[in-house]
């Protein structure tokens, strides 16, 4: 009788494959080729994207490549607009998206790796001088998220200018502070600190409540409750299930 | 195959050091780089040191060894007036190596006589203008000439692979090429040339088929030379001359890069790099610097800086001196051989020159790389910044732009180092250079997380009160002097007056720091608070010296 040679089948446990990824620090590189079909919330190539309760603020659900959106500095709260600018670029930077931040030397950047932006594909130009628009211009050529923060209030031609340059390299332009003519306009509505009491505790946690207004589709304004700092059970981006390996 | 003649000064990181840092060659000096020795002084090589051996032993065997650090900088900056030296007598000059200078010998040959009388006029030359030791030898082809050299032969014209013949293997330079044909049992480069050229090729890669060629005693051509497409240069022309080093090394940087995309877009790499400089007094420096390996993009980076910095201490010294160096203009190396426009002291000996120059070189403005002996190689090619994404090239060709127009420090990138406020744990590092590692020890006394969204570069100076309106302090035993009421940002000393007091609704603290004690100048002893205002701002204030400032805002 010949001898059936039986191949014994060596079972990969299910996830294994995504472990080995993702212990690696390979999540992002290898990336499913599901990512470049429109997944059914509308995330995809065109979108990058935003903290998930923000996401009913965006009509497309998620920063669109080629907008504008303007994080004004005062709205009907009278703070928080750095932190909502932190929370706009959260999703997008950890998800592996380049920002770059023009004009800002305050910005804290401890709250930034916090809130889950990845430092290492965060470049900023503290003090860009006279020739910010030139800055910011070139920066758009290659970086995915470029915030503009202008020392005084901008002129309606040069931001459309900026916005146009935008729209051609597909990138997304942030403006901090008065901007003119952005499709969405995003302001913080409020939201303290708790946590203090007198002389006992540390602040612990705000709901920081944002805003938006704009053109078209964002015409109508919304609200969105965003908490600093997040749940820790909720990524900031929902990660694409990897390719699962199977028995 | 070209007769080619090396120069080569024995031991030259000890003579570069002797040169710049007035070290004395006579005692025994041995420079190290990575704790291991790799050049000594004659006077240290007759009490046992020799190049491998590690710090320790070498100082065992010698006590009184003066130890120096590698920096191949300073032996690049040290070797630039020995190559302007030789360039005096036979223009087209090499460089292959700091120590190490290749040049055609025919030329010299036949305006000296013969290769002999040549050879014994450079040395001459050498010790004369630069007061350093140099030997010389000849063969077909530079490898082959530079081992010559390193026992002052003149190989026969045809002898070239009978020379090479009983070399030992570790002349190839190439460490782990050598390794792995030592344990082949491939001993000498005899043993080496004997195998077949397309084995070689497939079984160790090009680089090795390179080397193979080079053992055989062959011509350098490289293998598949094709005739490169006419726009491979790049340049770049300087708005501000360059006049310091570091402002060369990030111009050479940006030229490097660009030089190498541009290759590569081509599918091409390179094994000798022209360097060609015109400076603010309209004078033309020229390089060439050869690889027997092809030139990797940090290669390629690392000897545009060198040249540059030979190039700028050379003008600082003549400028210093008033020693006028000989300048080499690239019409006179292309047209054949001329004797060139020569220094003083070649004046003084009698030689007598075409032309004396009167001008030194000043800051460069121009900049030209020309790639040359170029080889098709379409293979993975090693980026100066490690993985390459697409995205991530597009990112940082952007952000050197912006360098370009606004300096290199002005575009920054953020790293978390260890520290105890908001402002210390983050380091900025200008985009290009290398990223801290994260720090992993705690850091007693670090706020805890939420961070403040808003870091002023300035602490905001405030003033804050108690119920009574009397301001607030803090006793040595860490007790507050009262309950935080009112807060008051302290504006230009003309509107304090007007200054509009917030109330305070929730505050915790004193959190006390005591940094750097063992510094006096360093030394840091604060006490930090949160507070929140009325209007639900939340501060993070910090008393240092009696003085409240706010260093954090919670935006």
């Amino acid at each position: 009788m010949a001898q059936i040679l039986t191949l014994k089948r060596r079972t990969v446990s299910t996830g294994g494959l995504s472990e080995l990824v993702r212990s690696h620090g390979l999540t992002g590189l290898v990336r499913p080729a599901s990512a470049h079909v429109l997944r059914s919330d509308g995330v995809g190539e065109r979108i990058l994207p935003v903290l998930p309760e923000l996401r009913g603020l965006f009509p497309a659900g998620g920063l669109r490549r080629g907008s504008t959106v303007a994080v004004a500095l005062r709205g009907p709260g009278p703070f928080g607009a750095t932190s909502v600018l932190l929370a706009l670029l959260a999703a997008a930077s950890a998800a592996g998206s380049w920002c770059a931040v023009v004009g800002m030397p305050s910005l804290g950047l401890v709250a930034a790796a916090e809130l889950g932006i990845a430092l290492e594909r965060l470049a900023l130009v503290p003090d860009p001088g006279p020739e910010w628009p030139s800055v910011v211009a070139a920066l758009l050529d290659g970086i995915d998220v470029v915030v503009a923060a202008p020392p005084g209030p901008v002129p309606a031609t040069l931001a459309s200018r900026l916005a146009a340059r935008a729209r051609q390299r597909g990138s997304v332009l942030v403006g901090y502070g008065q901007w003119t003519g952005a499709d969405l306009v995003l302001e913080t509505a409020g939201g303290g600190w708790s946590g203090l009491d007198q002389g006992r505790g540390r602040l612990s946690r705000r709901a920081l409540v944002v805003s938006r207004h704009g053109r078209g589709a964002a015409a109508r304004p919304r609200e969105a409750t965003v908490w600093i700092p997040r749940d820790p059970a909720t990524p900031p981006v929902e990660s694409a299930p990897l390719l699962e390996a199977t028995a | 195959m070209t007769r080619m003649m090396v120069v080569w000064c024995p031991d030259w990181p000890v003579a570069a050091a002797g040169l710049i840092e007035g070290v004395s060659v006579h005692e025994p000096v041995a420079v190290l780089a990575a704790n291991r020795v790799v050049a000594c002084s004659p006077a240290a090589q007759v009490e046992g040191v020799r190049r491998g051996l590690r710090k320790r032993e070498a100082q065992s065997r010698c006590p009184r060894l003066v130890v120096l650090e590698h920096d191949e900088a300073r032996d690049a900056r040290a070797f630039e007036p020995v190559v302007a030296a030789v360039e005096e007598l036979a223009p087209g000059v090499e460089v292959v190596r700091p120590g190490a200078c290749a040049l055609a010998a025919r030329g010299p040959s036949r305006y000296f006589g013969s290769e002999a009388a040549a050879a014994e006029r450079i040395v001459e030359h050498i010790a004369q203008a630069c007061v350093v030791e140099a030997q010389i030898g000849v063969a077909d082809g530079v490898f082959a000439a530079g081992l010559a050299a390193r026992t002052g032969r003149l190989v026969e014209p045809g002898g070239t692979p009978a020379f090479l013949d009983g070399i030992d293997i570790a002349a190839l330079d190439r460490p782990e090429l050598v390794d792995l044909l030592r344990r082949l049992g491939v001993g000498t480069l005899g043993g080496f040339a004997a195998l077949p050229a397309a084995d070689v090729l497939g079984r160790f890669g090009l680089d090795a088929a390179l080397a193979h060629r080079l053992a055989a005693g062959r011509d350098e051509r490289p293998l598949a030379a094709r005739r490169p497409p006419p726009d491979l240069d790049v340049g770049q022309t300087f708005d501000e001359p360059l006049d310091r080093v570091d402002a060369a090394a990030f111009a050479a940087r940006q030229l490097a890069e660009r030089l190498h995309e541009r290759l590569a877009g081509h599918g091409l790499a390179c094994t000798r790099l022209g360097i060609a400089a015109v400076t603010e007094h309209g004078a033309e420096l020229y390089r060439t610097w050869r690889h027997d390996g092809l030139l990797t993009a940090a290669g390629i980076a690392d000897r545009v800086r060198w040249q540059l910095d030979g190039w700028l201490a050379r003008s600082r010294a003549a400028c210093r001196s008033g020693y006028q160096p000989a300048l080499v203009s690239r019409a006179a190396c292309r047209s054949g051989y001329q004797p060139a426009l020569v220094s003083r002291a070649a004046c003084r000996s009698g030689y007598q020159p075409a032309l004396v120059s009167e001008r030194r070189p000043g800051a460069i403005v121009r900049l030209r790389l020309y790639p040359d002996g170029v080889v098709e190689y379409a293979g993975f090619q090693l980026r100066l910044w490690g993985d390459a994404g697409e995205e991530r090239d597009r990112a940082h060709r952007a952000l050197t732009r912006v360098q370009g127009m606004l300096g290199p420090d002005a575009v920054v990138t953020a790293a978390l180092v260890g520290g105890r406020d908001p402002g210390d744990r983050i380091r900025l590092v200008p985009w290009g250079d290398e990223r801290p590692e994260p720090a992993r020890e705690p850091w007693p006394g670090q706020l805890p997380e939420p961070a403040p969204a808003s870091v002023p570069r300035e602490p905001l100076p405030v003033d804050v009160f108690d119920e009574t309106g009397a301001p607030l302090g803090v006793t040595a035993r860490l007790a507050v002097t009262g309950t935080p009421a009112g807060l008051v940002f302290a504006g230009p000393p003309g509107r304090r007056a007007a200054a509009v007091v917030e109330q305070i609704t929730g505050w915790a603290g004193p959190w006390p720091v005591d940094e750097r004690w063992w510094a006096p100048d360093e030394v840091s002893r604060r006490v930090r608070f949160q507070v929140c205002l009325a209007d639900g701002r939340a501060l993070l204030l910090t008393l240092e010296s009696g003085l409240w400032s706010a260093t954090g805002v919670y935006d």
